[in-house]
């Protein structure tokens, strides 16, 4: 202690500065967010009497189920509670080596497959379109799908780009440049309008199979540069050493070279879902209805609790930080994990 | 004279090659090898014939293209001029005849390249089972039998990065010998290896050359080549400059080169 906060008189003064803005921003801030605030079930009333000395956490309370579900027919948000819970569990139970085996395949199948009745409706269930899905469950979606999808594609523009033919190099790098030179926004924009002119009226897509289609094409390129980087970083004698074994090419990569590469490229892969899984809050532009626009839309359109709307987004930045960072402390331990066993 | 030369005790060891079973073709025929990178030519009009049983040791300054060489033989390199004919196949563009003269042409690399994320056994059971189409447990007795023969099958569970140098080596012998090779080629397999472990990786390449093993290796460990060549092939600037028994390799060398290079290697 006395090493780390009093080792000069620099570091002293230092210390003593931090110590003094503590002590002056951290209890009014503690009374504000826990003291004073208003806790639990509350009309907007009782918010209105401690306003500006206590947070009004009642609205997160009030208005939880349209912040969650979005425009989601009231008297079926139980369905997309549950797909919350399903992929949250499944998201969870993937995380755990022991589980890594070929049936996690099927059993994610049959989640999603799960997911999309209870979102969709159908086969006895009472439909609910997808217009109307919103909030948590379409985040997550998003999210989910993007990585799975995005991933593959990434590996195959990363290798692609590492090719030795030409064509299969050149189309890879015009991708992977064009994509990143452009801002999500208008991608998403272009998948809303352009395929709706490309294809024929009868094959029409839904708009968020386009905000997914739009959102997978664009964390792909990020991607295949994070896990280019990988590759680059395997040593040239890895290559040499499964091609002298007659290991044929895909069976090389993805036995000796891609889990080698992948292993590297962990801080970074995961760099790009964190900012996937925020950047899906933009698909609001194309007027789908994701976790953080319900959040804003649930004080909006309520005159009483409008004015608690910082509490509101607070609340949707917890959720939003809980997940992400729950991501990059899972990166972490994998990475400590693999180090473990792999070169000592 | 290099540490573990070898020079006793393993010269008696080593039955003289044996008849060579003449089916015609022989195990490697180059003929009129020439390669080029970029505007450097590093091999000029190799010819080269290798027979069955055969044991080869290529020795020459750095930068000679004796690397280059074995190299091509597996098609590591692509050559510009020339043919390379391994086992009957010639190495073209042709990727499944490159595929299948791998899976018959160990190699043994200077920096062994073994894979770090997989462990000893799995090293030796990758090919096999991918390449061969082995099952599982029939490609780990293999692998577990050559790891035997050079001595570390009790290492099979540990990673490459948890193992010494002159052990790496001898798990990437194994690792080639699981692939039943009929030809083992050697990069320069001890010269990455601290002094003392030089000699438990060229024990391991006699014990191969007394089975009869066909094998090419680029050495520079003259007591290995005393005792085990058939051959001995010095290489400079591209070119084979001498080819001949140890004996008279070493007892009467003929060429001005090759008694310059001999002088400085012998006598360090």
């Amino acid at each position: 202690m006395r090493a780390n906060l009093f080792s000069s008189w620099g570091n002293t003064l230092l210390t003593l500065a931090l110590v003094a803005m503590l002590a002056w921003v951290l209890p009014p801030a503690i009374d504000w967010l826990v003291l004073d605030a208003v806790w639990g079930r509350a009309p907007a009333a009782a918010c209105d009497a401690v306003r500006g000395q206590g947070a009004c956490w009642a609205v997160v309370a009030e208005k939880f189920r349209f912040m969650l579900f979005g425009f989601y027919p009231y008297a079926l948000q139980w369905r997309p509670a549950i797909v919350i819970v399903v992929l949250c569990t499944l998201l969870v139970v993937s995380a755990i080596p022991s589980f890594w085996r070929p049936s996690l395949a099927l059993v994610w199948a049959a989640g999603i497959a799960l997911a999309f009745w209870l979102m969709g409706g159908g086969l006895g269930l009472e439909r609910v379109r997808s217009e109307q899905w919103g909030g948590l469950p379409v985040t997550l979606i998003l999210a989910i799908f993007g990585v799975a999808f995005a991933f593959p594609l990434g590996v195959l523009l990363a290798l692609g780009r590492r090719s030795s033919l030409p064509v299969v190099r050149a189309l890879s790098v015009v991708y992977i440049e064009v994509i990143r030179g452009v801002p999500l926004i208008t991608v998403l924009f272009m998948a809303s309008v352009m395929f709706a002119l490309f294809l024929p009226e009868n094959l029409r897509i839904e708009q968020l199979l386009r905000a997914q289609i739009a959102l997978i094409l664009f964390v792909a390129a990020y991607l295949a540069e994070a896990i280019r980087g990988g590759l680059q970083s395997v040593p040239r004698g890895q290559y040499e050493a499964a091609a002298a074994l007659g290991l044929p090419y895909w069976k090389s990569m993805g036995l000796v070279i891609l889990p080698q590469a992948l292993r590297v490229a962990i801080p970074s892969i995961v760099n790009s879902f964190i900012s996937l899984f925020k950047d899906t809050s933009l698909v609001v532009i194309i007027a789908i209805y994701d976790f953080a626009y319900a959040v804003k839309k649930s004080v909006e359109t309520d005159f009483s609790w409008k004015p608690y709307f910082i509490e509101a987004f607070l609340f949707s930045i917890a959720v939003y930080w809980a997940f992400c960072f729950a991501m990059s402390r899972y990166s972490q331990w994998l990475e400590r994990g693999l180090a473990r066993e792999g070169r000592a | 004279m290099s540490a573990a030369g070898g020079r006793d005790g393993v010269v008696r060891d080593v039955p003289a090659r044996r008849p060579p079973a003449r089916t015609g073709e022989p195990a490697i025929r180059i003929e009129g090898l020439s390669k080029w990178f970029g505007d450097f030519q590093v091999l000029r009009d190799i010819d080269l014939c290798v027979e069955a049983g055969e044991r080869i040791v290529v020795c020459g300054p750095s930068g000679s293209g004796k690397s280059t060489l074995i190299r091509c033989i597996n098609r590591l390199e692509p050559h510009q001029r020339g043919r390379i004919v391994v086992n009957g196949i010639e190495l073209t563009d042709n990727l499944k005849n490159i595929e299948r003269v791998r899976s018959t042409v160990g190699m043994v690399f200077q920096h062994f390249n073994l894979f770090p994320h997989l462990t000893v056994l799995e090293n030796c059971t990758l090919a096999p089972i991918w390449v061969l189409r082995k099952p599982r447990a029939e490609a780990q007795a293999i692998a577990m039998r050559f790891l035997e023969r050079v001595r570390i099958a009790e290492l099979a569970g540990k990673y490459p990065g948890q193992i010494s140098g002159g052990q790496q080596q001898r798990v990437a012998i194994a690792r080639a010998l699981c692939m039943n090779p009929s030809i083992m080629l050697f990069d320069e397999p001890t010269s990455a290896l601290d002094p003392e472990m030089v000699k438990e990786v060229l024990d391991t390449m006699i014990m191969l050359a007394g089975e009869g093993m066909t094998m090419v290796c680029v050495t520079h460990e003259m007591g290995f080549a005393r005792a085990v060549a058939d051959r001995v092939i010095f290489m400079d600037e591209g070119e084979i400059v001498e080819a001949d028994t140890p004996e008279r390799f070493f007892g009467s060398p003929k060429n001005e080169r090759t008694k310059r290079f001999l002088g400085q290697i012998l006598h360090r």
